[in-house]
């Protein structure tokens, strides 16, 4: 089954006692971008860290681009390439030396390895700053160079792990063009993430995961469906009036009304958004006082609540001690 | 490509540019070539690059391997020396050999803590995704601290000649004992990129160093001669590799037949290497 870039079947790994992995299922096919959806700590980085042979499986296998990353892990490294929390570039060198480093690796003669370095660093928007050492580049150059490893030597597949986690909008925004442009290059991608907008902006599919299973897949819009189309967010002025602004707009609205831990909040996911504005009406009826009224795109936070009946913060954060 | 062309208009990029920067990024992506995998050696001296590079950017690295030296070789010298040989100079003709040994196998124990550094860095992960003789990462971060052996070695010879310490194997010995002593801090480092791999901090790491290195060095002949000990601590003194590597290496400066001291330190250092190798990719592989 080589047409598939992942495949993999009942694949598990527990570190001590903590699951990590619990039985997932894959079957990923080559092109395009793939997204892992799920909080920290959903095995969202243990299952990268197996298909990218760093981690070997407790039990299950894992076939990437027709290997077992197992039995034939040399073959998977020579066609792969990982980026992320993990798998990152050496801070003391500059940029420069940190990409020529990798191309003598792949095999490249100094002058070569030199030269693919110079036309990276050109593409990726880093020229000047190619003798600076790379501890004291800014979060999204950081973020480039540790890219631009990973493609010294063009990967048949890239993993790139939460790749935009802790960047500005706009260092957020240059990391997606360059991710879309290694798709349209012809490259696969499989991307983790824990936001739902980036999934949404990125991903052709994407695989929901939480307590090391997936728990949903499809694309974007057929797992939004799932959650309603808009995400309700109510503030009233008064606590004392939440009980009175909840019943009212369970009558309007016919959903579930869910108390936020904010003694003021409420929310609710809406079906169809046309609706909201006669609940709106209704509060002002009833002389209730807002202080916030919002309808937005369903959070990651509500498509979980919607998949698994729990919020993510509730799933341990075992990812860090992977 | 209108996203790429945006991403081309960044502020921190001269607008005349811009289009360039998307070609640029379009001709990169479509470099495909496939090098030809390179052999272990060749990744092991790329490591050893590295190595040199870090030395390059961190300096302060070279602090202990210079300054150390120098304090153990006055301070030994002349702590001891009335009191163990009568003279300092008598003493030193005897201890600088072992100086010379304890010096290099002291600074052995950073190959550690820089390891598990690294490794906490995330560094090695990428290094063990790629498609190439595992050990080179491990093989080539020793080789690199070689240059570090070296300098300190240095040291300690200069510093000795000026206290007046005479060489009787002239060049050609002093180049052979650096050389074995050179060996066995590779094979020996061996015990410590495992205890990197083991222990879960730089300080553990550290820490266990300090307490395999003391017993070796200080429970050796590098500053006594074995005769005067109890029999108890003469049994250890007298197995311990350090003592054969310290005899081998005063036979060499002193001019003396080495070949029955270097025939046993290196069949430590062949020890060392396949018992602690092994259990080190062992740990590298599975580790994560």
């Amino acid at each position: 089954m080589t047409d598939l870039a992942i495949e993999t079947h009942a694949l598990v790994k527990t570190f001590k006692k903590t699951v990590a992995v619990d039985g997932i299922d894959l079957a990923i096919p080559r092109g395009g971008m793939h997204g892992f959806l799920g909080p920290n700590g959903a095995g969202k980085t243990t299952t990268i860290r197996m298909l990218a042979t760093l981690t070997r499986p407790d039990s299950g296998t894992a076939r990437v681009l027709g290997r077992d990353v197992v039995a034939d892990a040399n073959e998977v490294r020579r066609r792969v390439s990982l980026t992320g929390q993990f798998a990152s570039v050496d801070e003391d060198l500059t940029g420069a030396e940190n990409l020529r480093l990798i191309g003598r690796l792949f095999g490249y003669t100094g002058a070569r390895a030199t030269r693919r370095s110079d036309e990276l660093l050109t593409a990726f928007g880093l020229s000047d700053a190619r003798d600076k050492q790379v501890k004291k580049y800014s979060g999204g150059m950081r973020r480039r160079i540790d890219i631009a490893a990973s493609i010294v030597v063009i990967p048949e597949l890239l993993f790139l792990d939460e790749p935009t986690t802790g960047l500005d909008p706009r260092s957020r925004n240059e990391v997606w063009d360059i991710i879309r442009a290694m798709v349209s290059s012809g490259t696969t991608v499989l991307l983790t993430t824990q936001y739902l907008d980036e999934a949404d902006q990125l991903a052709d599919r994407i695989s929901v995961i939480d307590a090391g299973k997936v728990i949903a897949e499809g694309t974007s819009s057929e797992l939004k469906a799932k959650v309603g189309n808009g995400a309700l967010h109510v503030r009233v002025m008064n606590p004392a009036d939440r009980p009175r602004a909840s019943e009212v707009l369970n009558r309007i609205l016919g959903v579930e009304i869910r108390d936020q831990a904010d003694p003021a909040a409420l929310s609710a996911t809406v079906a169809d958004p046309g609706i909201v504005t006669s609940a709106l009406t209704a509060l002002a009826a009833e002389k209730i006082e807002l202080a916030q009224f919002s309808l937005g795109q369903p959070s990651l936070d509500e498509v979980f609540l919607a998949l698994t009946g729990h919020t993510s913060e509730s799933t341990s954060d075992e990812e860090v001690a992977a | 490509m209108t996203r790429l062309d945006k991403l081309a208009e960044r502020a921190d990029v001269a607008p005349a540019s811009a289009e360039s920067l998307a070609a640029a990024m379009r001709s990169a992506l479509a470099d495909v070539e496939r090098p030809t995998p390179p052999g272990p050696l060749s990744t092991s001296l790329t490591f050893g690059w590295r190595a040199l590079l870090k030395i390059k950017h961190v300096p302060e690295q070279l602090f202990d391997v210079t300054v150390f030296p120098v304090m153990f070789t006055l301070l030994f010298t002349f702590l001891f020396g009335g009191a163990i040989a009568g003279s300092v100079g008598g003493y030193l003709q005897y201890v600088l050999p072992g100086l010379l040994v304890q010096g290099v196998i002291m600074i052995t124990m950073y190959t550690g803590s820089t390891l598990r550094t690294d490794i906490d860095r995330g560094v090695f992960d990428r290094f063990r995704s790629l498609p190439i003789w595992r050990p080179s990462a491990l093989v080539g971060m020793l080789l690199g601290d070689a240059v570090r052996y070296t300098i300190s070695a240095t040291v300690t010879i200069a510093l000795g000649l000026a206290l007046g310490y005479r060489p009787e194997g002239g060049v050609p010995g002093v180049l052979m004992a650096v050389l074995l002593i050179l060996v066995f801090a590779f094979s020996f480092s061996w015990l410590w990129t495992f205890f990197a791999l083991v222990l879960r901090t730089p300080g553990a790491v550290m820490g266990v160093s300090m307490l395999v290195i003391t017993p070796l060095t200080f429970a050796s002949n590098i500053f006594i001669e074995p005769s005067t000990l109890p029999n108890w601590l003469r049994a250890f003194v007298e197995v311990n590799p350090v003592s054969h590597l310290v005899t081998a290496v005063r036979d060499f400066m002193g001019g003396m037949d080495a070949s029955g001291e270097l025939s046993i330190t290196l069949l430590w250092c062949a020890g060392l290497v396949a018992i602690f190798g092994p259990l080190t990719m062992i740990r590298y592989r599975t580790a994560g």
